[in-house]
């Protein structure tokens, strides 16, 4: 083998066939063209969108109240809405879809019947948003006859996330190493404290992710809030009341652009976009803090 | 089979038999282990070894399907009695497994964590059973430092010995080792040996091993298995240098397993 090194000028030169270096290089071209295009599209879009409403937003806009007739109405109790009818659904949803998604991963017997369950949950995960909808609308506004309410509005966005909460957190607990369980039993952990004290913090990375997903969505979700929590206000800032009607931003940005007589519309909608994605952004950015404290506390 | 005479027996297994479904996986296992001392269990792949060592602080439990007949007594108390309360048999039995499987918390929270379970919370006495578990497992003088850091930081023989500190930590009588240093390099396995070997002074030591050398160096007693039965339980000196039985002759000089 020496010799051969020494007798070659260039030992270390290819030896393969040109081809299969030329695929490599065009498949790693596409690969960079492709993910660069994607990242360009998505700041494009964000940009766009920023761009157009931002530079024009003013405290007024923010938590003044909604004009129908006149111009430079502003979204402030819609935006309240978003807010107070998020924390509601979420207050609803995370506690139950954690507890179902750890009975399925720990509890649940391996039988057929958790099986098909299993497969109900995945299949409400992607059942369109409409259908909650419609859902809520039989429940509050005809079996309970309380209208279109803010309670309805954030009970229904429950309903909507509960599926994928349940989801992301079976897979969450589920993919916790099964020697950190063990490790724990072999203490004299119970497995109450095994979940608490290992399963749960070792998952919550995976838990928050989900989290932020179903947050973001419930945040820009219109169908269901214009069936069940309407799309008009109370006309009051800071309405606490879970009766008041529960028109929330995405719905108020929908209702401007299209049905709305103000003449300002265009620009109300533009603002509201914008701030709808900049409080998306923000939520996924909060909820991320923590964990990269604990990622580097933990390295 | 009859614990050596010289010493008192804590773990009386009387006619065990362990079935995973229909697979007979312990036969009619008997013997008496002694206590404060280090007791190996070689043998080959799947020869029940280690089924043994975890029916011994009930980990086989968790295994759906699993079936038992048979006594195991430590000190006198049946443990698989229905009074039992599982969670104290395992404090007073501990376990170190194969891999190290550290909590990804800090060094100090792992040590700490056992004892928290234990309704231990004063910071003062934590602090004193971190440091007191630290330097038994010989792990303090390397990380008293850095108890804050995570115990991922540690080397994979740091880790090790972190666990053993961590099971330490729960105050038990006996300390199960299974397969303890098979994922470690040579030195780091060295060290555990030789903590080993302190620790038996304190507490009864059960280590299950495929390293015939190791039970050789470390051992006072060593059991050998085959198939789901023992083959032979004798002082490690004797059982290497005149086994009983042909099958642990051929085992021990490595014509198979």
């Amino acid at each position: 083998m020496s010799a051969g090194v020494q007798q070659s000028p260039r030992p270390f030169a290819s030896s393969r066939k040109s081809g299969n270096r030329l695929k490599n290089n065009l498949f790693t071209g596409l690969v960079w063209t492709v993910g660069i295009c994607t990242i360009i599209f998505i700041i494009g879009l964000l940009f766009l969108i920023l761009e157009k409403g931002m530079p024009k937003l003013s405290i007024d806009f923010l938590l003044g109240l909604p004009d129908e007739i006149m111009e430079g109405g502003g979204i402030g109790p819609a935006l309240f809405n978003s807010f107070y009818v998020l924390i509601i659904s979420l207050v609803i949803s995370i506690p139950l879809g954690m507890a179902a998604g750890i009975y399925l991963s720990e509890f649940a017997p391996d039988n057929k019947f958790i099986g098909f369950l299993r497969v109900c949950v995945e299949g409400l995960a992607s059942v369109p948003s409409i259908i909650f909808g419609l859902f809520g609308i039989v429940l509050f506004v005809e079996a309970f006859d309380i209208g279109l309410t803010i309670i309805g509005g954030a009970v229904s966005l429950a309903f909507l996330n509960l599926p994928v909460l349940t989801r992301v957190t079976e897979e969450a607990i589920r993919a916790v190493p099964q020697e950190m369980k063990h490790a724990s039993f072999a203490l004299g952990g119970t497995h109450l404290q095994t979940i608490r004290r290992v399963l749960i913090p070792v998952a919550l990375n995976g838990i928050i992710t989900g989290i932020c997903l179903v947050a973001g969505r419930a945040f820009g979700e219109s169908a269901v809030i214009i069936l069940t929590a309407g799309v008009t206000t109370s006309g009051v800032m800071w309405d606490f009341n879970l009766l008041s009607p529960g028109e929330t931003l995405a719905v108020h940005l929908w209702y401007v652009q299209s049905e709305a007589i103000v003449p300002d519309a265009v620009e109300i909608a533009e603002k509201s976009a914008a701030v709808l994605v900049f409080i998306v952004l923000l939520i996924n950015l909060l909820f991320r803090i923590p964990l990269w404290l604990n990622a580097r506390k933990m390295r | 089979m009859q614990a050596p005479a010289h010493t008192r027996a804590l773990i009386e297994i009387d006619k065990l038999n362990l079935y995973y479904g229909t697979f007979h996986a312990l036969k009619n296992v008997s013997m008496e282990i002694p206590e404060k001392a280090i007791t190996a269990f070689i043998g080959p792949s799947g020869c029940g070894k280690s089924t043994l060592l975890r029916t011994l602080n009930r980990m086989n439990d968790m295994i759906a399907g699993t079936r038992i007949e048979g006594k195991i007594a430590i000190g006198g108390a049946d443990i698989y009695s229905k009074e039992v309360d599982v969670e104290t048999l395992r404090k007073k039995v501990g376990m170190v497994f194969q891999q190290p499987n550290p909590f990804p918390k800090s060094i100090y929270d792992n040590v700490a964590y056992g004892p928290r379970l234990h309704g231990i919370s004063g910071r003062k006495q934590l602090d004193e059973i971190v440091e007191t578990s630290l330097r038994s497992a010989a792990l303090w003088e390397e990380v008293k430092d850095y108890l804050k850091r995570s115990a991922l930081s540690l080397s994979g023989g740091q880790q090790q010995r972190l666990c053993i500190a961590r099971a330490l930590a729960v105050e038990p009588d006996v300390l199960l080792m299974d397969e303890a240093t098979s994922a470690l390099d040579p030195i780091s396995t060295l060290k555990i040996e030789e903590l080993a070997q302190e620790l038996k002074d304190r507490y009864t030591i059960v280590m299950v091993t495929h390293n015939m050398h190791q039970a050789a160096r470390v051992s006072n007693q060593t059991v050998f298995f085959l198939n789901g039965e023992v083959v032979e339980y004798a002082e490690t000196e004797k059982l290497f240098s005149t086994p009983r039985d042909q099958r642990t002759e051929d085992y021990i000089s490595g014509r198979f397993g």
